[in-house]
């Protein structure tokens, strides 16, 4: 266990657990039934609780193995996904219920040109809860308009991947804190949902944000809007990872695209420069934690995944857990979630 | 009652002669250029016979230039008047009844917009002929889609769907 890891493992087992149970229920209480579309949804409190019952979960997953037997969820995937779906599915058979997949898109109505308005709300009738992952932005917000089960959005386009953050977010409490963070993320800021929602959430911590990316792949001035608009303490964008790697307490990395560039030579030309391997760590320090949502193609070399900087396949992991916490928050009936006597 | 959007019903000859209206409504102080774009969002082609005069880049104390748009037969609903303040921040609508302005009010801006303007992010949700009307967050500087979040600053009239 990682000193981080350690340190707030103590602080969440010194808190009293009256404080923890009251904090959770007040979540609950609002999450209940609701939909999850976007990370500004969040509090600090908010983020703070879903992550210690993560935490609680990941500790011992059999204390809730069987709280939601019966129930299903609806996966909804309109683009190709492996962990997300995986561990959605995951998360919610631990919980004892199952899933009903509407399969690849191939296969769906959706090839007859069936509208997402009308996919969601005959899914509606066959599962307790959605989970949707689409190519348009704002399709996730649409799509709560006409359902009345709770919809997660699993991914919009270039919009929100607020799920994915929640994971990401335990991840860095983790290994290196949510306060006093300094953190880089590099790679696809203009179109990467994980981004746009990881950094919008940040912005409730100490952290200070510096992003990295060749010019065409900025942040998008939208996102940049909302971060000026919550006051972040620091944000600063970078077309090079060599100036503030040595400051950096987290690394997050994102894919860049070919499909984002005119042609071959140009993608090989900006790719090539925002690449890690083992000669890119020499200025960075021994405490770097780097991240990576995955797939990862070439911009982390696999010399990197055996050090101790590497946490993106335990950050993949932790999807589970925080979407168990997740899913639970939104499905539970039961007022005395994730313990006894909550009331 | 002196009334701005009377005054230039000259009686010079040589001037373009634009009449009072019996009962409808005067939309002035619309910025130089607008007039055409707050036509477009009353809906106003002049196929359906209304009877439409348009005054474009009149000198005004208040503006540099100004445009009126004089509607007979009609008095605008707060939707329209809404959608208005966004491309005429400025315009007073004045409502005619028997020749006389019997109400006259400053726009104010919404805090949202539905329908009337589509999304110009070819990725929106709204613009993939799903049944959605589209919905717009009115910030200072211009507005926001309710879906994607795309801001928009500059052309908003470019976002009318007529």
């Amino acid at each position: 266990m990682s000193r981080a890891r350690f340190a707030s493992r103590v602080n969440w087992l010194a808190a009293s657990n009256g404080e923890i149970q009251g904090a959770r229920h007040s979540l609950h209480e609002r999450m209940r039934h609701d939909h999850l579309i976007t990370s500004k949804q969040f509090s600090r409190a908010d983020i703070e609780t879903v992550l210690d019952y993560a935490a609680e979960i990941d500790a011992d997953p059999s204390a809730v193995a069987d709280r939601h037997a019966g129930t299903l969820l609806g996966l909804l995937f309109f683009e190709p996904s492996t962990r997300t779906k995986m561990s959605f599915e995951t998360a919610m058979k631990r919980l004892g219920g199952d899933v009903v997949d509407m399969g690849s898109i191939e296969s769906s109505s959706v090839k007859k040109g069936e509208t997402l308005a009308d996919t969601v709300r005959v899914i509606e009738g066959y599962a307790d809860a959605l989970v949707l992952r689409h190519p348009k932005e704002g399709a996730a917000t649409m799509a709560s308009e006409f359902v009345d089960v709770p919809l997660v959005n699993a991914g919009d386009g270039a919009g929100q991947h607020p799920t994915q953050t929640m994971l990401d977010l335990y991840t860095i409490r983790e290994n290196a804190g949510l306060d006093d963070l300094t953190i880089g993320i590099m790679g696809d800021l203009k179109y990467g949902r994980t981004v746009h929602s990881l950094a919008y959430a940040l912005t409730n911590f100490d952290a200070h944000q510096h992003f990295i990316s060749p010019e065409s792949l900025q942040l998008p001035r939208e996102v940049v809007y909302d971060l000026h608009q919550q006051d972040a303490p620091g944000i600063r964008e970078h077309d090079s990872l060599e100036e503030v790697l040595p400051s950096l307490d987290v690394l997050y990395v994102t894919r860049i695209q070919r499909e984002r560039f005119p042609d071959e030579n140009e993608y090989q030309k900006v790719a090539g420069e925002y690449q890690i391997d083992s000669d890119t760590l020499e200025a960075a320090s021994d405490d770097l934690t780097i991240m990576h949502p995955l797939p990862r193609v070439d911009e982390i070399a696999p010399e990197i995944d055996e050090t101790e900087h590497a946490a993106y396949f335990e950050q993949a992991h932790n999807g589970v857990p925080v979407r168990m916490a997740l899913l639970d928050l939104l499905l539970s009936d039961d007022k005395a979630i994730g313990g006894e006597g909550d009331e | 009652m002196s009334n701005d959007h009377d005054h230039h019903d000259g009686n010079d000859e040589h001037e373009l002669r634009v009449s009072k209206i019996r009962d409808g409504t005067v939309i002035d102080h619309v910025r130089g250029g607008q007039a055409l774009n707050v036509l477009a969002i009353l809906g106003i082609d002049g196929s359906d016979g209304e009877e439409v005069s348009v005054g474009m880049n009149v000198p005004s104390d208040r503006l540099a230039r100004k445009d009126i748009v004089k509607v007979e037969g009609r008095e605008l609903s707060q939707d329209e008047v809404d959608v208005l303040s966004l491309i005429a921040p400025d315009a007073t609508i004045n409502i005619v009844r028997d020749f006389d302005v019997v109400e006259k009010h400053r726009v104010e801006r919404p805090d949202v917009v539905d329908g009337v303007l589509s999304c110009p992010n070819a990725g929106c949700i709204t613009t993939s002929g799903e049944p959605v009307t589209s919905r717009f967050a009115v910030l200072e500087d211009g507005v926001r889609c309710g879906y994607c979040g795309t801001i928009v600053r500059e052309e908003i009239a470019s976002l009318i769907d007529t």
